[in-house]
């Protein structure tokens, strides 16, 4: 419940061929209490992050919208073809409204 | 912890009403009734830790613009709230996979849909037991 979210971890390669398909690993702390865990005798306090959005060259690419049984440290592989040299971009939102990003680069030729 | 894990549980309301459910696939779907099959769902049959079941879910799709999925769902029939996570694809993705951790309280069956370009709905699902409950 500190004032920022932690900082995101992204796994992507540097470069790629065109028509590569690359995969992208995500991992971002985050304890994901949903409120019903109880300590004792009293309920931990709700902190959830809402979803997790990831850009190719500015495009919505994918989006995770996480409820209650997604895991604490939310960690997502997903594949992608990369067609030119590409700018991604990840934001995390919680339930408070902040926000935290990160951004990588996949270099073609 | 474990033992701390079992009686939290224990304080939920239980088990689960599969009105619940019901309404989670709904708002979700609305009142298309999914198909089975075209879905590869990789999961562990036993689970060490409800904490982090690690899932792979894998839909047949070209993932192109005339024809790819537009979401993935994915439901913990058991646990105190269903919900677990909506993916929203685009064909931006090489293919329909979205791996994820997520949690089980218990025992139970987990079910994925999942939302084609086409307005078809696809659906899979499986059983995994747990060792040690998720604090969900």
């Amino acid at each position: 419940m500190s004032g920022s979210l932690a900082t995101p971890r992204i796994r992507a390669p540097r470069s790629a061929r065109t028509g590569e398909v690359v995969e992208i690993r995500t991992l971002i702390e985050h304890p994901m209490e949903t409120g019903l865990r109880q300590e004792g005798g009293r309920a931990i306090t709700r902190d959830m992050l809402t979803a997790m959005t990831v850009r190719v060259n500015g495009e919505t690419a994918v989006v995770a919208e996480f409820r209650n049984g997604s895991s604490a440290n939310p960690y997502h592989v997903f594949f992608l073809r990369i067609e030119r040299t590409t700018e991604l971009d990840f934001t995390w939102v919680d339930e408070r409204g902040r926000v935290a990003r990160a951004q990588a680069r996949i270099a073609v030729g | 912890m474990r033992r701390r894990v079992l009686l939290t549980i224990m304080a939920l309301p239980w088990p689960v009403l599969a009105d619940e459910l019901q309404t989670a696939i709904e708002a979700a779907i609305g009142a298309t009734r999914p198909e089975p099959g075209g879905i590869t769902l990789r999961a562990p049959e036993r689970a060490e830790n409800g904490g982090q079941v690690p899932i792979t879910i894998l839909v047949e799709s070209p993932q192109t613009a005339a024809e790819h999925v537009t979401a993935i769902h994915l439901f913990a029939t058991r646990n105190p709230t269903p919900g677990v996570a909506s993916f929203r694809l685009t064909p931006a993705l090489a293919r329909a996979e979205v791996q994820t951790r997520i949690r089980l309280a218990e025992d139970q069956r987990i079910l994925v849909l999942a939302q084609m370009s086409d307005g078809r709905v696809r659906q899979v699902a499986a059983e995994i037991r747990v060792a040690s409950g998720g604090c969900v």
